[in-house]
């Protein structure tokens, strides 16, 4: 025995292996099937499983980051009321689409804890709240709440659901509202406020393109609400996750910008009489939107 | 409704649940006043759209709610570190010139704490939701890996074998599969094997030292045996590869010192023979 893997090593060693399958070889000579290695055969399946619905998931949150920010960017077109309606049903019919993807993951992880596979998707969860909450906006003025938000990532499965009914029409409800729970994707506070921290950039946008759309209402709303927000995080402080602290920085900075904007709207508004305000707009506030940019 | 059952089985009359419905609408909305119609219109918007203060304050006290959570297991998982360090000191001692002597009832010690190890594990699986396993997972994490090799080591000591995951599941007092509870992430097992592998390295080298030349060539096949286990696995890039990556150097480690003994005959002879050349 000795002899004989040791001759054939060397003569391996000829043949330039690498020494790496020249030792697996050996192994799997001495002990082909014993209970370590089924063990970790067993194993492999196990992980290799794991990391596939990992990776799976990764996908999927990728597609909902791409695709929030598309809406985000829609978003962005409103330049006045009239084509408010139109891009705000446009919007509605991304989500639908975003929707489905979480609802895909929502499927990845029947029977699984949601938080262990939570860094795959929770980047995408992140855009898609500022996606909703930055939607709500525009359409309410006002903040989505994390409950609002969930309520929409309830899903009923269609093809259960058709069976149940074709099933037993007593048990249907019951076996409904199982579903709906096992099928419901949870954006979790930490995620909502993230993501409502990314909101904050986009609503700072907003307002300097609106300045500059000559619109005088919509500063001085978001400010009003940029500040209730900028409150809302300096509440929460440091209890929240260390991300957040890095954040409130960069909403720090949104907030100084949008103040600034209405500041320069309140000064040079006051010098000129209000019917010819709106014509001196255009040109005046691209000078202000200079001094934000910069 | 009363007044169609009342006309007799014969008449005919629009489905029961059609007319039902329609009714108790009508009803429902004749009972409300206008005005009360209004009010509760406009509760129901308040309630929708609560001020940005309110949601905040419902985030913040649903942080500090989790953060209260994570001190309470910190806590006892501060209690388990404590015991598994005990654990640790018990079993260095067989590192000890003498200390292979008396392992039986070294393990035996071991063994008894571990009965202290199940009752703070239990602790801690009163202080989260058991569905939140992975939420909290990092605050025992260590401590858990660490627990898994002083098992993993009491069982080798014991009986030279490779502890198997219910095994260890058994010994903690916790679940294997994670439906069921409180359990053993395989990650964890893994990594705890492979501190393993890193402590029987060290045996090896010590045993020669106390005089004991046939336990570094069982150690060896041990460790080879475990060596092509986890070569069958693929590993993502974390923190179990990283773990993974030193398991070779533990596997050289013991592969020298078999060939010093056995160049000396000091060993049985029937070492593997190995290329490498140690430097001396």
């Amino acid at each position: 025995m000795v002899s004989l893997s040791s001759g054939g090593f060397r003569k391996r060693k000829h043949d330039n292996m690498q020494p790496r399958n020249r030792k697996e070889e050996r192994e799997s000579k001495v002990n082909p099937a014993s209970p370590v290695l089924l063990s970790f055969k067993s194993f492999q399946k196990e992980l290799d499983a794991k990391h596939d619905k990992y990776e799976r998931l990764v996908k999927l949150g990728r597609d909902i980051t791409i695709e929030s920010k598309r809406i985000i960017f829609l978003l962005h077109r409103v330049t006045s009321i009239d084509d408010i309606e139109e891009l705000l049903n446009e919007s509605e019919a991304r989500f639908r689409d975003v929707r489905s993807k979480i609802q895909q993951i929502s499927q990845e992880l029947i029977g699984e804890d949601m938080c262990q596979f939570h860094r795959a998707f929770s980047p995408g969860l992140q855009e898609y709240v500022e996606a909703v909450s930055f939607q709500h906006f525009i359409r309410t003025r006002s903040l989505i709440s994390l409950e609002t938000i969930n309520r929409h990532l309830v899903f009923t499965p269609t093809e259960v659901e058709a069976d149940n009914v074709e099933n037993s029409a007593l048990s249907d409800s019951l076996d409904e509202k199982q579903e709906e729970k096992s099928l419901c994707l949870q954006v979790t506070p930490t995620d909502y406020l993230l993501g409502i921290a990314d909101l904050t950039g986009e609503l700072m946008r907003m307002c300097i393109t609106s300045v500059g759309n000559g619109d005088i209402e919509t500063p001085f709303e978001v400010s009003q609400f940029l500040r209730a927000i900028y409150d809302g995080f300096t509440y929460i402080g440091n209890t929240g996750p260390y991300e957040i602290s890095k954040k409130l920085y960069t909403l720090k900075q949104s907030l100084g910008k949008v103040e600034d904007a209405c500041y320069t709207l309140t000064v040079r508004g006051s010098e000129i009489p209000k019917h010819m305000l709106a014509d001196v707009l255009s040109s005046k506030t691209s000078m202000s939107e200079h001094e934000e940019g910069v | 409704m009363r007044r169609a059952v009342g006309k007799g089985p014969f008449c005919r009359a629009p489905p029961v649940a059609a007319v039902r419905r329609t009714r108790r609408w009508r009803r429902f909305i004749g009972i409300l006043p206008q005005r009360s119609l209004l009010l509760l219109l406009l509760l129901l918007l308040l309630v929708a759209v609560m001020s940005v203060t309110d949601l905040f304050s419902v985030i913040q006290s649903s942080l500090s709610a989790d953060q209260d959570v994570r001190e309470e297991i910190r806590k006892v998982v501060q209690v388990l570190e404590q015991t598994a360090r005990e654990i640790l000191t018990l079993l260095q001692t067989v590192h000890q010139t003498s200390g292979l002597k008396d392992v039986t009832k070294k393990c035996q010690k071991a063994r008894e704490h571990f009965a202290a190890v199940r009752s703070q594990l239990d602790e801690l699986k009163t202080k989260f939701p058991a569905d939140q396993y992975y939420r909290f997972n990092e605050h025992w994490r260590f401590v858990l890996q660490r627990l898994i090799f002083l098992a993993a080591f009491v069982v080798y000591l014991e009986s030279e074998t490779l502890v198997t995951r219910e095994a260890v599941a058994g010994i903690l007092g916790i679940e294997v599969h994670r439906e069921k509870g409180f359990h053993l992430d395989i990650e964890d097992y893994l990594s705890g094997l492979l501190i393993l592998a890193n402590e029987l390295s060290r045996l090896a080298l010590n045993s020669v030292t106390a005089g004991d030349y046939s336990r570094p060539l069982r150690i060896s096949s041990f460790i080879n045996e475990l060596d092509s286990g986890f070569r069958l696995l693929n590993l993502k890039n974390d923190s179990l590869r990283k773990r993974y990556d030193g398991l070779k150097y533990d596997v050289k480690k013991i592969e020298e010192v078999v060939y010093d003994l056995s160049i000396r005959g000091l060993g049985k002879g029937d070492a593997p023979i190995e290329g490498k050349v140690p430097e001396k």
